[in-house]
């Protein structure tokens, strides 16, 4: 556990994350307007303002808290409507939670417009085994006659789900428990997998890519995702695959141990 | 494979392609998501919420009504600003200048300070302080909750809508509507908001105009001239209100000038493609009152206030210090001051104003203060504050404040011109440092300091011809 920390830890310093004494690192994703800056205060209990406008947070915001005798690093990431890198919020989030490999992504999503919503958090799905989707705002989405099937949720997409309202608090306890839990490698999940399958041509490109990255980074998670960035020409992916560091990025899950009781 | 290899075969498998792979790919993950979402969402009965909101937004977002409305609560926000900071500040300025002024002096007589250390301590460092909080809290306090309540009920992604298309045709980002009113707050912070800009072109263009934004620093200059001078020709009762719309004359003026700069920037040296972004109308959300008040207390008000205080207090030792210092039979301001006259003339303002400008260019809220402490120097009204010449003083009353002012030859025109010109002055040396830390370019640094300067000068020149050829 000790080694996993240190090795986490020096990625997310590279990543300018002050970790202090934290023993985990977890970070906020999500849409804009979700109320993810509300969750990031309700769990760090910090009253740090942000305006209710577009790309809002501009300097990232770090907080911390303990839970169960546990010193966490809570990161706010840009909120963003995919994970494309298609602009310079959507890279930092998408390279945070690849090369970052926080301990638990945690996807605040919007319960009244749950479709574009999960869109996200599906592409996180695809980078990160270790996440907890937070369906925010349920206050308003009671006020607008909306029920949510929480469980139907976490079994469609494989992960925790958290039904919350972080303006009341609501919620927020057994958030922290899930993080708890998903940090320390008590919690099981097997994310939805996206289908890659497009057509039999791209599928055999893919096929001879993912082979031979295997090859080449044994244990690497992943593969189909980094082979389809590779195909589509994403930079920072292949410096990532030039240089080596997108093997590494096995080394940590081999070490937290995690990755069996994550396994599908 | 070695890594190398890998990557050469992808690039030479990228060919193999469809052309519409990425769209197509991205539709099914919508697919999937719509899929997730339909099974474990249920809707019960119809919803009223939804629409009051679509009506308040068809209201404030209308094409008719949307400007209107803006403009009326920016207004609305100026004039609760300027009736509200009165009291407060006339008791922050009995309490820190009226009585705590004596008070050092009489400790630092009691601890036998030589007379210079006490000057400069006291007089120059204790006293500009004080004037920077009295002057300065009141208005911050009650302006930066305003606009935060406006913030959080989700008002400003609706002036950015609003303003979207006016931006859009001068050139510039959506997205500079809402830096701009961070802008109102403090430059600084405006500078720093363009982050959310991501073409680089219309980023530099939303920093360099920034400066037209009034920002929280000259607020009360403008508020307390307006105050004096202009408020001061109407009927009493009708004082405030004028005072207000002057105010709002200014920053909207300020706008106005943003749209050109950003304009003759985009068709010129900035030339480039309109980029497109989404802008996500969120649901109107009750503000939290007392979380707002809270949190724009201690976020931007302190924070604000404590870059005052830090600026100032070394200002205030090198206005001691110049009033002090002898040129031959006067003062270094002195010979500063008549040396500055004529070319403060041509634009509408004098020698002191030039003066203050320079001693203040480290924050804009100590320019008041500056002018007055010249003012009483040059025109030897040693007698009108208590603390006589070569000490910055408030008087907390606005008509010994216009008497002392005249004194110093100041007119309507004078006022007006300090206005246009506190609109249109080099950003403080924050916003200087913060505009070279985002752009990492010394010739974009210099351009936004120098070109309101150009502004400025233009404007007030040309205002004081005009001036000055109908009176006489």
């Amino acid at each position: 556990m000790k080694k996993k920390t240190t090795s986490t830890g020096s990625k997310l310093q590279k990543l300018g994350v002050h970790l202090g004494q934290a023993d985990y690192v977890v970070v906020l994703a999500g849409n804009p307007n979700t109320g993810k800056s509300t969750v990031f205060n309700a769990v760090t209990g910090l009253r740090q303002h942000t305006g209710n406008w577009p790309g809002k947070t501009i300097a990232r915001a770090e907080g911390g808290f303990s839970y169960n005798g546990k010193k966490f690093r809570l990161v706010d990431l840009p909120g963003t409507y995919s994970l494309l890198s298609a602009t310079d919020d959507e890279e930092v989030a998408r390279n945070f939670i690849l090369f970052g490999r926080p301990d638990v992504t945690v996807v605040v999503i919007d319960p009244m417009r749950l479709e574009r919503n999960l869109n996200l958090a599906l592409q996180v799905l695809q980078i990160t085994e270790k996440a907890i989707v937070c369906v925010n705002l349920m206050d308003e989405a009671r006020a607008h006659g909306l029920k949510i099937d929480g469980q139907g949720l976490s079994h469609d997409l494989g992960v925790p789900v958290v039904l919350a309202a972080a303006r009341q608090g609501e919620g927020i306890d057994q958030l922290l428990a899930e993080i708890d839990n998903m940090a320390g490698g008590r919690s099981s999940c097997s994310p939805h997998r996206l289908n890659y399958d497009i057509i039999p041509s791209v599928q055999e490109s893919m096929d001879e890519l993912v082979g031979a990255l295997a090859e080449a980074y044994p244990g690497m998670p992943h593969r189909e995702w980094v082979a389809l960035r590779l195909l589509e020409g994403d930079q920072q992916i292949i410096e990532a695959v030039a240089n080596g560091e997108i093997g590494k990025l096995s080394e940590d899950h081999v070490a937290t141990g995690t990755i069996s009781a994550c396994g599908n | 494979m070695e890594p190398e290899k890998i990557i050469k075969r992808a690039s030479e498998l990228r060919w193999k392609l469809p052309q519409d792979f990425h769209d197509r790919w991205v539709e099914m993950v919508y697919a999937d998501s719509a899929r997730i979402a339909s099974r474990n969402v249920e809707q019960e009965g119809a919803t009223h919420r939804l629409s009051w909101e679509r009506r308040l937004d068809a209201l404030l977002t209308n094409k008719w009504s949307g400007m209107p409305i803006m403009i009326l609560m920016l207004a609305l926000v100026l004039w609760i600003t300027i009736i509200g900071a009165n009291v407060p500040s006339s008791m922050l300025a009995t309490l820190l200048l009226d009585h705590g002024h004596p008070m050092m002096k009489q400790l630092a007589e009691a601890a036998h300070l030589p007379w210079w250390l006490s000057g400069v301590l006291v007089d120059g460092l204790y006293l500009t302080v004080a004037w920077v909080i009295s002057v300065m809290l009141p208005p911050m306090a009650i302006f930066f909750p305003l606009f935060t309540l406006l913030e959080d009920f989700g008002y400003l992604p609706r002036v950015a809508f609003n303003l979207d298309h006016l931006f859009n045709r001068v050139g510039a980002h959506g997205k500079q509507a809402l830096t701009m009113s961070m802008g109102w707050g403090c430059n600084a912070a405006g500078v720093v908001a363009t982050r959310v800009i991501d073409s680089p072109r219309e980023r530099l263009i939303a920093i360099i105009t920034n400066n037209f934004a009034l920002c929280n620093g000259r607020w009360p200059t403008q508020i307390l001239l307006a105050t004096v001078f202009l408020g001061a020709l109407a009927p009493p009762a009708l004082a405030g209100f004028v005072s207000a719309a002057a105010v709002l004359g200014i920053a909207l003026l300020g706008v106005l000038l943003t749209f050109l700069s950003s304009w003759m920037l985009s068709t010129t040296v900035l030339k480039g493609e309109a980029s497109t972004f989404t802008l996500e109308l969120p649901p109107f959300r009750p503000p939290n009152l007392w979380r707002t008040l809270y949190t724009s207390l201690i976020d931007r008000t302190l924070i604000v206030l404590w870059r005052a205080i830090v600026f100032a207090a070394p200002a205030g030792v090198v206005l001691w210090t110049i009033c002090n210092i002898p040129v031959g039979d006067m003062s270094l301001a002195q010979w500063l001051i008549g040396l500055l006259d004529g070319p403060g003339w041509l634009i509408g303002v004098n020698g002191v104003i030039l003066v203050a400008y320079i001693v203040a260019i480290p924050a804009n809220e100590i320019v008041i203060p500056t002018i007055l402490m010249l003012t009483v120097m040059t025109t030897g009204l040693s007698g009108v504050g208590e603390q006589g010449a070569g000490v910055m003083f408030e008087t907390s009353e606005n008509s010994a404040l216009a008497m002392l002012l005249q004194a110093g030859g100041w007119t309507t025109l004078t006022a007006v011109c300090l206005m246009l010109f506190s609109l249109c002055h080099n950003p403080c040396s924050t916003t200087i440092y913060t505009i070279y830390k985002e752009t990492k370019s010394l010739k974009w640094t210099l351009v936004s300091t120098f070109m309101p300067i150009a502004y400025g000068i233009v404007i007030c020149g040309v205002v004081a011809l005009v001036w000055r050829m109908f009176t006489g």
